[in-house]
């Protein structure tokens, strides 16, 4: 049961024997629309599903037939198209960046598509604050980051750019080169997954909670008041979510450029 | 509902669900293959045209510029070259005429000469001529009156006077004679 059939019980307000219902991690499992055999399809996997063919649709509507004066849609994609080109994947990798700017650019508006999803009405979730999500997309990331490193650098060059510093003391490499490889091979893949989940969840979470808080403390009582400020501050973090929605797919997209960047760069 | 919020907080958010894993990867993969494929290298060909087009368009008024300014040295050296041959022509001119006045000049001064000097001799003749008519009247008038003091018998002042005066009557009309066949 989600928070969100909580909130369509219309009776359950403060002092009226009903426990606050607090968001949780039950907030972010959902029943299944329907089932086929063993495999539950759910509303996350619906909404990656219309995030998909939003931004396919949205670029198929913008580029399919490119004009060399671009139209107002032409012009909003190319916009977002240099954006990445541009000030990702110009700025962080240079020239040999262009090859991958088809990623990048899927994976940012992918990411942010989905992310924004989480402050649209009816839609109400950000598909990227399930952990697959964003795991999924991680790990592209990280097979792009090593397949490009040992395609580089050939074995030898390829672990010695992942674990090797030079000009280090003697002392210390055996611990550089543990640490190096913990960062990585290990923590990279996995915090560029975490960040972007844990900020879609936490943001999720909130307003979720102020919310329900909201409608929990709707009552004829002076705590209408208290209601109304939850209110306020679940639509300013509606608000803020839309700066983060974006900022993390631009994080997201920006990591995974300086990944690449250092796999395809001579040894540091 | 307690049973169902035990269960669920048993569950770990860090763990992926496979079914989700194979949803997104599918997803990402649709939107990475239609754009990839097909968008992305559209608009990079029509983005790269219209920088061609655009720079194209600049080398071409780079060009225009180049020629215009060419041309306009061209000009500017033909006018430069005009001035430079009129100022040239101009001066030939003014030597010229300095040269045909100064000429003129000297001619004139010839001329003059000449016919002053003309005119001298003119007179210097007419003086002669003159002198030499003179010369032989008053040779001739003073052998006439000569011969009419020694001829005629001068017994009275009256007759004296009255020779005297026929003498100068005629002497006159002798001068005026000469003098109008000198004119």
């Amino acid at each position: 049961m989600s928070a969100h059939t909580l909130l369509a019980e219309p009776g359950c307000h403060i002092r009226q024997d009903c426990a606050f219902p607090a968001p949780g991690l039950q907030s972010f499992n959902f029943d299944p629309i329907f089932s086929v055999g063993g495999f539950d399809f759910t509303k996350p996997m619906l909404l990656a599903v219309i995030c998909t063919v939003l931004v396919v649709g949205f670029f198929w509507a913008a580029f399919n037939k490119p004009k060399l004066v671009p139209g107002k849609l032409q012009l909003a994609g190319e916009i977002g198209y240099s954006f990445v080109a541009r000030s990702i994947a110009r700025e962080v990798i240079g020239k040999k960046g262009d090859k991958y700017v088809p990623f990048l650019t899927s994976i940012f508006f992918f990411v942010w598509i989905m992310n924004i999803m989480s402050i649209i009405p009816l839609a109400q979730f950000p598909a990227t604050s399930r952990f697959a999500y964003p795991v999924a997309l991680a790990a592209l990331v990280f097979i792009t980051y090593m397949f490009l490193t040992f395609k580089t650098h050939g074995f030898r060059g390829g672990v010695k750019n992942l674990v090797w510093i030079s000009g280090l003391p003697k002392p210390l490499v055996p611990l550089i080169v543990l640490l190096e490889f913990i960062q990585n091979v290990i923590t990279r893949p996995f915090t560029l997954a975490v960040r972007l989940w844990a900020n879609m969840f936490a943001g999720h979470m909130l307003i979720v909670l102020f919310s329900i808080a909201s409608w929990y403390l709707l009552t004829p009582t002076f705590l209408s008041v208290v209601a109304g400020g939850s209110f306020l501050l679940a639509a300013f973090m509606t608000a803020f979510e839309l700066l983060i929605q974006f900022l993390q797919a631009y994080i997201f997209t920006l990591l995974a450029s300086i990944y690449i960047s250092g796999a395809l760069e001579e040894g540091h | 509902m307690l049973h169902l919020l035990a269960q669920e907080e048993a569950q770990n958010p860090l763990l992926p669900e496979t079914a989700e894993l194979v949803v997104g990867l599918l997803c990402f993969f649709i939107v990475f293959g239609i754009l990839g494929k097909k968008l992305l290298p559209n608009i990079q060909k029509t983005l790269a045209e219209r920088h061609d087009a655009i720079e194209g368009g600049l080398e071409r008024a780079a060009q225009a510029q180049a020629e215009a300014t060419r041309t306009l040295e061209e000009y500017r050296a033909q006018l430069a070259e005009a001035r430079h041959e009129s100022a040239r022509i101009l001066e030939q001119a003014r030597e010229q005429g300095a040269v045909i006045i100064a000429e003129m000049r000297e001619e004139g001064q010839r001329q003059r000469e000449s016919i002053i000097e003309a005119g001298h001799a003119q007179i210097e003749a007419d003086r002669r001529q003159v002198s030499v008519q003179l010369r032989q009247e008053v040779g001739r008038l003073a052998t006439d009156l000569a011969g009419r003091v020694v001829g005629e018998s001068l017994e009275d002042t009256a007759r004296q006077s009255r020779v005297v005066d026929r003498f100068l009557d005629e002497l006159d009309a002798k001068a005026e004679q000469t003098q109008g066949a000198a004119t």
